[in-house]
């Protein structure tokens, strides 16, 4: 098969998944939204009006879509490793309240440019630990990574639940106190028309994390590895990579992903940290990579995807439930998650007969 | 008459986790992961409070839990054996599925956004004390016998060899000419029917279906069949722990002797450490995860 061939297969098979999933969403939602006795067309225009149809709508859009970048970038890592880390809920409230942290610590008079930077940094470290551990026992022990991020979820929830409670909260509140230093600027500080609405520069923190995971993944000599191992351990073994080396850190690269998401929130909308404030944006993640098919460019395109769908439920609520958008979230993963190995089995079924009557042909040729 | 009262509350706590832990060790030793089993837990309080409710009758409550379950299980089903899906999103999915549809029909069907009105539970009303009186219900009969009969199933009965031979090898098992995938689907029948019954205990024990009523009881029930090293009895074994470090707990409230936070996290620290391997290590069945 020629190259070009080849590499439209491969889009085809990128592609399709989603555009099934995507038909069979809005079939399903038609059929929520007459339930509920109203006009689907009237829905979808509410929908679309409500999240692209004005600046604010928009702003909300990017402001989640920037949490789920950064939550499906981390489960890309580690998928591109061949693990699932479920973890990036915890990892994600994790680097949230790292960045709390430091942003109460610092000293309120530092410079922004000094500031931002520690609290990402702290962010990210902490969302690396908490993405570590796992690594570390599946590395170490052979530990089931996808048990023990599930697990390590309610314990860091719980774990953080408690220092805010018992150690730093706002009396009243499940809050800590505003930070001194680390705000990251808001959208509408510079473009006036997205006033209200929670965007804010870390959108950039996520644009570029996503340009430094393709980099790493396909530019360099450790993403390489990283990727070899996710497509046939033994060989990469064989091959001279550290196996176990290379699951704790893309484990731990993986964690600082979703760490990085919680400076959305926390530096970028609120200026505190809050309990429960990750809200399934880190199980979100999972959605994004897998529409995305866990290349960071095809994540930023599910991220907004998504955070159109989350947004949007908000838009229609007064006239359908928006949890309508929630099921149709769940049901893209379920359908593309199940579109995908059928999709690959039929188009490599597919091109296999193509290059097979072509090379028919070709040896009837040499024969005339 | 303390130690008495913390027994029955602990086997109240322990009914749901019972029922799931069995669903999942049943599904796990069939080869598919059990991450759904919120998600059914859930479709099964769910189905229950409907059920209960049209039915007028907690056996009907029962009824509409199953069938709740059922649906589940059979999206669960066709994506994982006919469609070979990848078995740790189908179950994120699923989970996401049950959470946003049963907020979605709670709104359509009861008009509220938490909880259902009241609906007909397993009596005991009558009853003077209300400790005893849950042991009128059904349901927690069938939790406690759960796992002590899988345990006969599995390896008293050529059903739960054919059972544990698709889970450890299916090539084997096909070879002596089982049909695994009919077999995985069973078994995915049955632990869907436990977990939906786990579901259906909650419900209609508070009379109710409340949004998210589950919360996290899956997960926790998960915990007890790694913890249990998917051994019937050792996982009822931890059921049972963890729902009387939960009692403890309660009845430990007023004392603060350890903050709340951290008995919740008693199940997950030690399914961490079982799989890690520091004292016998959890081994899972072989094939689990792979259905191609």
């Amino acid at each position: 098969m020629s190259t070009t061939a080849l590499k439209s297969t491969r889009v085809w098979e990128a592609v399709l998944p989603a555009v099934v999933a995507l038909g069979l969403a809005a079939v399903l939602g038609d059929l929520l939204i007459l339930s509920f006795g109203e006009s689907p067309a009237a829905v979808w225009t509410l929908l679309v009006k409500g999240t692209w149809g004005n600046a604010y709508g928009i702003g909300q859009v990017l402001y989640k879509a920037t949490t789920l970048t950064c939550t499906g970038l981390a489960f890309a890592m580690a998928g591109r490793a061949g693990l699932f880390n479920v973890g990036a809920e915890g990892q994600l409230a994790a680097g949230g309240f790292g960045a709390a942290v430091m942003g109460l610590l610092l000293p309120s008079a530092l410079p922004a440019v000094l500031a931002i930077p520690l609290c990402v940094v702290s962010a990210m470290m902490v969302g690396a630990a908490v993405g570590a551990l796992p690594g570390a026992l599946r590395a170490k022990f052979g530990a089931s990574e996808v048990i023990v991020t599930i697990m390590l979820n309610f314990i860091v929830l719980a774990l953080l639940n408690w220092i805010v409670s018992a150690k730093l909260h706002l009396p009243e509140t499940l809050r800590t106190p505003d930070i001194a230093a680390g705000n990251v600027p808001r959208l509408a500080d510079t473009f006036a028309m997205f006033r209200g609405s929670a965007a804010n520069f870390t959108l950039l923190f996520a644009v570029a994390a996503a340009v430094a995971g393709w980099w790493y993944l396909f530019r360099t000599r450790s993403g390489y590895e990283l990727r070899a191992v996710g497509l046939q351990p033994e060989a990469a073994e064989y091959g001279g990579v550290k196996v176990p080396r290379v699951l704790f850190v893309s484990m731990a690269i993986s964690g600082a992903l979703a760490g990085l998401g919680g400076v959305n929130f926390v530096l970028g909308y609120k200026g505190y940290y809050e309990e429960g404030f990750a809200g399934g944006a880190g199980f979100l993640g999972i959605a994004v990579a897998l529409v995305g098919r866990n290349h960071p460019f095809g994540i930023l395109a599910a991220a907004l995807l998504f955070a159109t769908l989350s947004q949007g439920g908000l838009a229609v609520n007064a006239v359908v439930p928006k949890q309508l958008t929630d099921i149709l979230t769940a049901a893209v993963i379920l359908s593309v998650a199940t579109a995908v190995p059928e999709v690959q089995q039929q188009i490599r079924a597919a091109a296999a007969s193509v290059t097979a009557s072509l090379a028919r042909k070709s040896t009837q040729g040499v024969g005339a | 008459m303390i130690l008495l009262a913390f027994i029955l509350q602990t086997l109240r706590i322990a009914v749901p986790y019972l029922l799931a832990a069995a669903g999942g060790v049943m599904s796990e030793r069939v080869g598919i992961i059990a991450l759904g089993l919120e998600g059914l837990m859930l479709s099964g309080a769910f189905g229950a409070a409907l059920g209960s409710y049209y039915g007028n009758s907690p056996w009907a409550g029962l009824l509409g839990a199953l069938v709740a379950g059922g649906l589940i299980t059979s999206l669960l089903a066709v994506s994982t054996i006919r469609f070979r899906a990848n078995q740790v999103v189908v179950g994120v999915a699923i989970n996401l599925i049950v959470a946003a549809s049963t907020r979605y029909f709670l709104r359509l069907v009861f008009d509220s956004s938490s909880n259902s009105p009241r609906v007909p539970g397993f009596g005991g009303e009558g009853i003077g004390n209300a400790m005893f009186a849950s042991f009128l219900n059904p349901v927690v009969w069938i939790g406690l016998a759960a796992l002590p009969a899988l345990g006969w199933v599995l390896y008293r009965t050529p059903f739960g060899l054919r059972v544990r031979a698709v889970g450890e090898k299916p090539e084997a098992a096909a070879t002596l000419g089982v049909a695994v995938n009919p077999m995985r689907l069973k078994g995915l029948y049955i632990a869907g029917a436990l977990a939906s019954l786990g579901g259906a205990y909650l419900a209609l024990d508070q009379h109710q279906f409340t949004d998210g009523m589950t919360a996290g009881r899956g997960f926790i029930a998960l915990a007890a069949v790694i913890f249990g090293r998917w051994e019937p009895v050792r996982v009822g074994v931890a059921c049972l722990l963890f729902a009387g470090a939960e009692t403890l707990q309660i009845q430990l409230q007023g004392a603060q002797l350890v903050p709340s936070q951290f008995v919740e996290m008693i199940p997950y620290v030690l399914t961490i450490v079982a799989l890690a391997g520091v004292v016998g290590r959890s081994v899972a069945p072989a094939a689990l995860g792979k259905t191609d």
